[in-house]
């Protein structure tokens, strides 16, 4: 029987990490786009804008629709047929487009119902003592929005973190990719996998310690 | 002064009340009773804009607005000049009590924030609050978090304040010390309009007793008249319900 082999493990692990980088940069970028847009797509959906509020609509429901797999070879495999301009797109860029588009889609929503959900007798209240509506978004609904929202928020990133694995299918050699040539070359696929595995699990955990820090920072108003 | 002449109020086909004309002088404290659903509150509400009325003009201090043909400027600084006490106390949630008190200061007034935290700490002081500056809302009681409704309102220096039924929401345990406050003010004679179902309230505080039904001014005057001798056969079916409840001495 096949026993785990630690020692591969053990030398694998460096050269393993030293694609972590990589992930971590497509996840972020991706998270900094997709709160951009996610912010803008809420705030057409919250005010309704005319036309850009049926717009967003169709955005979020055709990104929440499909699969992200789909939306990457769609991407890169699809688009530039059409559009020739993006032949010259890469697979990097590619992931993280389709990270921002995918995840923005879902972001709106959770940020909409927290703008929605601050209740409506502070906006009159701020109102009532001659604050603007910028006034009112800065200093009463968005901090408090935040906190609902932050979260959700922060669940989205750690799902983005794993998925940028999906890069690997367009040819990156990230995390993902990196492990699939180790374990094609050694043979050694129970090692190589899980030692990846482990590698997302740990990342996660601390990020995940990292966000019931800031929810207790933030909640520090709410305690009775 | 403060006046209101033919504010209407309609929401879509239905009109809430039509052509309300309603003077204060500077001090005066008037007290708006009357039915559920006459359009008390709506009204208060028209005062500063919470909701816009369809016509009418409104002249607070040296401001005279047309309500047709208010500008945003306008509104503001409309709310500038008013201040609102409302039922569910409305305090920001994510602020503490002296913050609740000082954000209008510096968000609105340009205050710088030890000038606001300065005058904000006499306010606390003054509703008898002065160690809970660092509390926030949740963890205040009703009553507590009322008198910082009130304290937020007596930060905006306005020249009305409004009192949206300020103690209908509270627990009765916490209703006397909000009243009392509002007493307090009274008596350094801040000019406001109260709609309240404390009858007791009125008969003490106001000078001037307003009755409204089904949208419209029915009759006015002082408390000792307007409770002991109500003209009006409304007003009279009104006060026997609701003195029979709670009878006022």
């Amino acid at each position: 029987m096949h026993v785990l082999d630690l020692d591969y493990m053990l030398g694998l692990l460096p050269i393993l990490l030293g694609y972590l980088p990589l992930t971590l940069e497509m996840a972020g970028a991706g998270m900094l786009a997709a709160l951009v847009l996610a912010c803008l797509l809420a705030v057409v959906r919250v005010q309704r804008t005319p036309g850009l509020n049926a717009l967003a609509m169709l955005f979020i429901s055709f990104f929440r629709g499909t699969p992200l797999l789909v939306q990457l070879f769609l991407f890169y495999y699809g688009l530039p047929q059409i559009l020739t301009f993006l032949v010259a797109i890469n697979g990097i860029t590619a992931t993280i487009l389709g990270l921002t588009l995918h995840f923005s889609a879902y972001m709106a929503e959770s940020i909409r119902a927290a703008i929605v959900g601050v209740d409506r007798s502070q906006t009159e209240a701020a109102l009532s003592i001659g604050m603007t509506q910028s006034q009112l978004m800065r200093r009463i609904i968005l901090p408090q929005a935040t906190r609902v929202a932050t979260p959700t928020l922060m669940n989205y990133f750690i799902d983005m973190i794993k998925a940028t694995s999906l890069a690997f299918t367009l040819g990156v050699t990230e995390l993902m990719g990196a492990t699939q040539k180790e374990a094609a070359s050694s043979f050694l696929y129970f090692e190589a996998f899980l030692l990846v595995a482990l590698i997302y699990w740990v990342v996660v955990e601390i990020l995940s310690w990292l966000q019931r820090r800031l929810e207790k920072r933030l909640n520090r108003a709410y305690q009775r | 002064m403060i006046a209101l002449h033919g504010i209407t109020k309609r929401f879509g086909a239905h009109s809430v009340f039509e052509d309300i004309d309603l003077t204060l002088e500077q001090g005066e404290i008037i007290v708006i009773i009357g039915p559920s659903g006459t359009g008390k509150s709506t009204l208060l509400r028209c005062i500063n804009y919470l909701e816009t009325p369809d016509a009418g003009r409104l002249t607070v201090g040296d401001l005279s607005l047309d309500v047709t043909r208010a500008s945003r400027q306008e509104v503001l600084a409309l709310r500038r000049r008013t201040a609102f006490v409302f039922q569910n106390y409305a305090l920001f949630a994510n602020k503490t009590a002296l913050d609740n008190i000082c954000e209008g200061m510096i968000v609105v007034d340009g205050l710088s924030k030890s000038e606001a935290h300065a005058r904000g700490r006499e306010i606390l002081e003054r509703i008898g609050l002065a160690d809970k500056a660092n509390a926030y809302p949740a963890s205040l009681s009703g009553g507590q978090q009322q008198r910082v409704g009130i304290g937020r309102a007596m930060a905006a220096k306005a020249e009305v304040i409004l009192f949206d039924e300020p103690t209908s929401a509270l627990d009765p345990e916490w209703v006397d010390e909000v009243l009392a406050l509002m007493k307090q003010l009274a008596l350094e004679r801040q000019t406001m309009i109260v709609v309240s179902h404390e009858m007791q309230f009125a008969r003490e505080v106001a000078d001037r007793v307003v009755f409204m039904d089904e949208g419209r001014i029915i009759e006015q005057g002082p408390p000792s008249e307007l409770f002991t001798n109500p003209r009006d056969e409304r007003t009279q079916r009104f006060l026997r319900k609701v003195l029979a409840n709670n009878p006022v001495v």
